[in-house]
């Protein structure tokens, strides 16, 4: 499934590394995107989306703390799973009980 | 010009005022009160158009600095020992973030005992944090210092906060004649403030005070010591140019009073230099060869002229109106470190003096004297540490 959360922006990222101190900034200012730091790889449940149950209230797409869900172009919801942290919220708070939280193995 | 009778800490708001501060955040500590209280003075009676933040403590106060001074205004605050060493973190976040906040520290001892006299621990217990530090001899160098200290700290190479440093109720509660030059001419020494970076520029967004890994944190320390290093000239420059303009030099980092032939000199920092240097007169009288270096600028350290200084006189006695447990004077310690790896060895004494605001005379200047010619004349060091005022 083709990631639209972040499109072309997470194909352009790339780490920023300085080689020599007169690279760096002369004081610690956020730079560039931390779109290179793919926080999915923290999780040990994946929420899985039921598309049958799901009536697309989008509450789990408010509520997502990352925010890793993202609306697709039919409506439903989806999980970007290159920075989803399994942090359970989308399940908890699915009114029709559409997300489930599988163990990911790895 | 004009001569005003103020008290020290009058003689910090009107530099305040005259070096036009945008924002001051502070909270009121015995001796530094009166420096805010005359702030929200002239901005109650329409002087001033400082806006005023009056914050719940001086973790705060020094937060709230820090925030404005990040949007680019020029900010001003003061404090004293426990608030001081209340403000510690935020001491380190204010270098970290490269702002150039100036602020007055009332030296005063800290607790317990609870004291509110003169000490300079205070301010040396801060020397780690990246922020300059100037300690004024009279009410006179605190203004200057307050108007050299923007200048220097907004300096496009430095980018640090300073503090400017006075004795409690010696400075700040004395009245003393201090020259205040006219606002024109101090708007030309001292033009707005061009800031590094600001979080207003809203086309531009950024976030200040990234999270770095020790992949990179090790190189944004590198440059607060190279802007320390930097700024020793500029304090240098800019303290000659305070004087081609107003008549009073602060080229040196360390003033020499009668020290060209002099024997013994007299190491030290602050108000007591003042006492030090009348003694001076009167040991010259009586014709001994003594003279005073009064060290003005703690941060950065002056290790050169320190070292001219050294090179040419046999006994330095260091005044330390201070001390760290565990070890010995600050500013004594301080010294001798930097000359270790030097050819210059006169012989060092550190005495401990007027801690907790004992009083500290001529008297007491001319004992040290003797103590130490005698060292001198021996060549050998009896102690390196000498609780001068201790009642024994």
């Amino acid at each position: 499934m083709k990631n639209t959360l972040f499109g072309e922006k997470l194909e352009e990222a790339k780490p920023i590394v300085f080689k020599k101190v007169e690279e760096y900034p002369e004081l610690p200012i956020s730079l560039g995107t931390t779109l290179v730091n793919k926080t999915g790889d923290w999780r040990t449940f994946m929420p899985v989306i039921n598309e049958e149950k799901c009536v697309k209230c989008y509450i789990c797409w408010k509520f997502c703390p990352e925010p890793s869900i993202y609306i697709k172009p039919d409506g439903y919801p989806a999980v970007d799973y290159d920075f989803c942290k399994g942090c359970g919220i989308c399940a908890n708070e699915c009114p029709t009980k559409a997300i489930e939280m599988i163990r990911e193995e790895k | 010009m004009v001569k005003k009778v103020v008290s020290g800490n009058y003689a910090a708001a009107y530099a305040a005022k005259h070096a036009r501060v945008e924002v001051v955040a502070a909270y009121p500590i015995t001796p530094q009160t009166s420096i805010i209280e005359k702030i929200a003075e002239f901005i109650a009676n329409g002087e001033s158009d400082i806006q005023y933040v009056p914050v719940e403590s001086e973790h705060s106060a020094m937060a709230a600095c820090i925030g404005a001074s990040a949007t680019g205004a020029r900010a001003f605050t003061a404090t004293s020992a426990q608030g001081l060493a209340l403000m510690h973190e935020m001491l380190h976040w204010a270098s970290g973030a490269r702002l150039p906040i100036v602020m007055v520290d009332v030296n005063r001892a800290m607790a317990p005992p609870w004291s509110v006299w003169d000490d300079q621990t205070d301010s040396l217990a801060q020397r780690d944090t990246g922020w300059m530090q100037f300690y004024a001899e009279n009410n006179q160098e605190v203004y200057d210092g307050v108007l050299m200290a923007f200048k220097v700290a907004e300096h496009k190479d430095v980018q640090l906060p300073a503090m400017i440093i006075e004795s409690a109720f010696i400075l700040s509660h004395t009245y003393a004649i201090v020259d205040m030059p006219p606002q024109e001419e101090i708007d030309e020494f001292l033009p707005p403030r061009k800031p590094l970076y600001t979080l207003t520029d809203f086309d531009n967004p950024i976030a200040v005070g990234a999270l770095a890994t020790p992949a990179d944190y090790y190189e944004f320390r590198y440059k607060i010591a190279k802007a320390m290093e930097k700024a020793k000239e500029v304090i240098k420059e800019v303290g000659k140019e305070f004087g081609e303009r107003f008549g009073r030099d602060y080229s040196q980092m360390i003033e020499l009073y009668k020290t060209e032939d002099a024997d013994i000199v007299f190491m030290g920092m602050g108000s007591l230099m003042g006492t030090v240097k009348e003694a001076v007169d009167v040991l010259r009288r009586e014709g001994y060869k003594v003279g005073a270096a009064k060290v003005r600028w703690f941060r950065p350290f002056p290790s050169e002229e320190l070292y001219e200084l050294a090179k040419n006189v046999q006994g330095i006695a260091v005044l330390d109106r201070n001390f760290s447990f565990g070890q010995e004077g600050i500013l004594f310690n301080e010294a001798k470190g930097v000359l270790y790896n030097t050819d210059a060895k006169p012989i060092m004494k550190d005495y401990i003096v007027g801690i907790g605001g004992r009083d500290f005379t001529v008297e007491d200047v001319k004992k040290i004297a003797n103590d130490m010619l005698k060292i001198v004349e021996s060549g050998k060091l009896d102690e390196e540490v000498d609780w001068f005022h201790l009642k024994r």
